[in-house]
C-alpha cells in the first residue's frame, strides 16, 4: 500500500488517500452541516412552541370564542378577532383580484413574444423594483398620494351608488380601498414572477403547434398556453394570497385600524397583522397573551395557504419535468 | 374506370379555409383588442413605481440633495415643533441590526445549504428542512417579531440584538434556498474529479463546490440583506425606537423603517419631510444591495 503511493508521489501526483486529520475534519464539518440543516427544523418548531406557549393562557381563557368574538376591549379583558380575520381575508381577496389580473397579464406580456428583448428587460426591472420597495415606503406613499387621489372618486361613488354595499360609506381617510390597492401592488411581483416561471416551463413546440393550426396569438394564449400553465398560475395566485395575508406595515398605516366588519370598500377596517403591529408595542401582560393568540391564528391561516400554494407549485414542476 | 371517381375531388363543395390574413375578421379583432389591453395593463402597473420614485425624489430629495445634507444624515430626529434634525441614529441602527442578522443567518444558512445541496440532498432531514425553508419564505414578517418578543424581549427587554435576531429569522430561508440552488448547479463531474483524487467530501465542498457556487450564493446573500434592510414589522416591538445613537446592543435602537412609520402619522411638516428623506435613503440602501446582487451574480468570463 505505502509503496503504491510512494510511486504516485515520485511522479508529482497530488492524489492520495485522506490522512487521519482530514478524516476527522470531514466528520466534524459534516456533523456541523447536518446540525445546521436540523436547526432550521428546530427553529420552526421553536417558533410554534414559543408563540403557542405564550398564547396558552389566552387560549384556555377565551377558547374558540376568541375567533368568533367581535370586541377588543383591553380594560374589560374582552378579546375577539373576527373583524380582524374578516379584514385580513377581505383585503387579501381584493388585492388578489387586482394584483392577480395585472400579475398574470404582465406574465403573459413578458413571455408570449409581445415585445422584444430590450423592452422586456425594462418591464422586468420595473416589476423587480416594485418588489424591492419596502412595505413602509408604500404605506407612506399610500397616505400622501393614494388616499388623496381616491377621495374624490370615492365620494362620487358613495353619493351616486351609496345603496350598493361596496360603496356604503364614505372614505374619510384610511380605509379598505387604499389598503387593498397597495396590497395589490405589493403582491403583483410575486404573482408575476411565479406565473412567468409557469409559462416558461411550457415547451416552445406547444405554441408552435397551436400557431400551426392557424390560431391567432390570443387564441393560442387563452386556449393552449393558459390551460397548460394553469397549475403554475394557480400556485402564483395562492402564494400571492399568502403574501397578502401576512403583509403588515403598509396595512397598519392605511387600513384605519377600526374594529368592525363591513363590506364597504371605503370604511376603515383592521387585519390580524396590523392589529399586532399597532397594539403590541404598548400592550400589557393580558393583552400580550391575547395578541399571541391572534398571532397563532395568523400563523395557522398563512401556513395553510402557503403549504397549499407550495403543493400546487410542486405538482406543476413534476408535471413538466417528470418525477423529481 | 377505377373504384374511385377522381372528378369527385374537384366537385368538393366543402368550404376551403382562407389562409390569407384577415385584419377585420372577428377573431383577429379580438386578438388585437386583447393585445392593446395587455399593453395597457403593463403600462398601468408601472405607474405606482414611477409615482413612488417621483415622490421619493421630490419630497425626500429636497432635504437629501440640499445644503443641510450633513445634518440630515447625522443629526438626531427632531421632537414636536422643532425644525431641522436628521435621521443619523436610524441609519446607523438599521445597519447595525442588519449586520447582526447577517452574522447570524449567513453562516448558518450556507452550512445548512451544504447539507441540503451537496451532502444528503434526498434524506428525510434535507427534504423536511427544504420544505420548511420554503414555508418560512412566506412567513409573515411580523410573526418573526412576535417570536423574538416571546423568546428575548420578555426576558431581556427591547434591544438591537433582539431586532437583529428577528431579521435573521427572515433572512435565513432566502440564504438557504439560494445557496442550495447555487450548489446544486455545480456540475457532478467536477465533484467526481475531486473525489477521484481522493478528496474527502469536506475538501470537495471547500475547494470545488463553494468556490464554483460562490456567485450564486453571494446573490442570495445580497438579496436577503436587501430584504432585511427594508423590513419594519419585525422591529416594531423588538428593537422599538430611540432618539439617540446606539451605544450598546442591549438597548432600544432606532431604524429607518420605524422612523418612517412613526413620523408618517405626525401632524408636523418637518417630520413628514424627514419621513420621505428616510424613505429615499432606505430605498437607496435596498437598491444598492439589489444591484450588488446582480453584479456578483453575473457569470465571470
Amino acid at each position: 500500500m505505502a509503496k503504491l503511493f510512494q510511486a504516485a508521489e515520485s511522479t508529482g501526483s497530488v492524489s492520495g488517500p485522506p490522512s487521519a486529520g482530514e478524516y476527522l475534519n470531514d466528520h466534524v464539518f459534516r456533523s456541523i452541516a447536518l446540525s445546521s440543516a436540523f436547526l432550521i427544523i428546530a427553529l420552526v418548531a421553536f417558533i410554534l412552541w414559543e408563540i403557542g406557549r405564550e398564547a396558552m393562557p389566552a387560549i384556555s381563557d377565551y377558547g374558540l370564542g376568541f375567533v368568533t368574538g367581535t370586541t377588543w376591549n383591553v380594560s374589560k379583558e374582552e378579546f375577539g378577532v373576527l373583524p380582524e380575520i374578516w379584514g385580513t381575508l377581505y383585503s387579501s381577496l381584493l388585492a388578489l383580484l387586482i394584483g392577480g389580473v395585472f400579475g398574470i397579464s404582465i406574465a403573459i406580456f413578458l413571455t408570449q413574444d409581445f415585445i422584444n428583448h430590450r423592452v422586456a428587460t425594462v418591464f422586468r426591472t420595473i416589476v423587480e423594483m416594485l418588489a424591492a420597495i419596502p412595505s413602509v415606503v408604500f404605506g407612506l406613499w399610500g397616505i400622501y398620494v393614494l388616499i388623496p387621489l381616491l377621495k374624490p372618486g370615492a365620494e362620487w361613488l358613495h353619493d351616486s351608488l351609496g345603496w350598493f354595499p361596496l360603496f356604503g360609506t364614505n372614505l374619510s381617510g384610511p380605509g379598505m380601498a387604499p389598503a387593498a390597492l397597495v396590497l395589490a401592488i405589493m403582491i403583483l411581483p410575486t404573482v408575476a414572477a411565479i406565473s412567468v416561471d409557469a409559462f416558461r416551463r411550457i415547451p416552445y413546440k406547444v405554441k408552435e403547434a397551436a400557431y400551426g393550426m392557424g390560431t391567432t396569438r390570443w387564441e393560442a394564449i387563452l386556449k393552449v398556453m393558459l390551460p397548460t400553465a394553469s397549475s403554475g398560475v394557480l400556485a402564483a395566485l395562492v402564494l400571492g394570497f399568502g403574501r397578502a395575508l401576512g403583509e403588515t406595515m403598509a396595512l397598519a398605516m392605511l387600513i384605519g385600524n377600526a374594529n368592525q366588519i363591513s363590506l364597504s370598500l371605503f370604511s376603515p377596517a383592521n387585519t390580524l397583522a396590523s392589529l399586532l403591529a399597532s397594539n403590541f408595542p404598548e400592550a400589557g401582560r393580558v393583552e400580550v397573551q391575547a395578541l399571541m393568540y391572534a398571532a397563532l391564528v395568523l400563523l395557522a391561516i398563512t401556513f395553510l395557504v402557503n403549504v397549499a400554494g407550495l403543493a400546487v407549485q410542486q405538482y406543476t414542476i413534476r408535471k413538466f419535468e417528470g418525477k423529481k | 374506370m377505377s373504384d374511385f371517381d377522381l372528378s369527385l375531388e374537384s366537385a368538393d363543395v366543402r368550404p376551403r379555409p382562407r389562409l390569407d390574413y384577415q385584419v377585420l375578421e372577428p377573431r383577429a379583432l379580438k386578438s388585437g383588442f386583447l393585445t392593446v389591453l395587455t399593453w395597457l395593463a403593463a403600462l398601468l402597473a408601472s405607474i405606482p413605481l414611477i409615482s413612488v420614485i417621483y415622490m421619493l425624489l421630490v419630497q425626500g430629495g429636497t432635504r437629501l440633495f440640499g445644503a443641510d445634507v450633513i445634518e440630515v444624515l447625522t443629526g438626531l430626529p427632531p421632537a414636536g415643533f422643532e425644525l431641522g434634525g436628521g435621521i443619523g441614529p436610524a441609519i446607523l441602527g438599521t445597519l447595525v441590526m442588519v449586520g447582526i442578522a447577517s452574522l447570524l443567518s449567513i453562516p448558518l444558512g450556507i452550512l445548512a445549504a451544504v447539507y441540503l445541496g451537496v451532502l444528503e440532498p434526498s434524506s428525510k432531514i434535507a427534504s423536511t428542512s427544504r420544505f420548511l425553508s420554503k414555508v418560512l419564505t412566506g412567513f409573515p414578517s411580523i410573526l418573526a417579531g412576535v417570536f423574538v418578543y416571546a423568546v428575548l424581549v420578555i426576558r431581556f427587554g427591547y434591544s438591537a440584538f433582539a431586532g437583529g435576531v428577528a431579521l435573521a429569522v427572515l433572512m435565513l430561508p432566502t440564504v438557504v434556498l439560494a445557496a442550495e440552488e447555487a450548489m446544486a448547479q455545480v456540475p457532478q463531474r467536477m465533484k467526481d474529479a475531486a473525489y477521484g483524487m481522493g478528496c474527502t467530501r469536506t475538501q470537495v465542498i471547500w475547494k470545488v463546490v463553494l468556490p464554483t457556487a460562490l456567485p450564486g450564493i453571494l446573490t442570495g446573500v445580497m438579496l436577503a440583506i436587501a430584504g432585511a434592510s427594508g423590513e419594519s414589522a419585525p422591529l416594531l416591538f423588538t428593537a422599538l425606537f430611540s432618539n439617540y445613537y446606539i451605544s450598546e446592543l442591549a438597548e432600544p435602537t432606532a431604524s429607518l423603517s420605524i422612523l418612517i412609520y412613526n413620523f408618517s402619522g405626525m401632524p408636523f411638516e418637518n417630520q413628514i419631510e424627514l419621513a420621505w428623506t428616510a424613505s429615499l435613503v432606505l430605498v437607496l440602501i435596498v437598491l444598492m444591495f439589489n444591484i450588488l446582487a446582480r453584479i456578483v451574480g453575473r457569470p465571470k468570463v
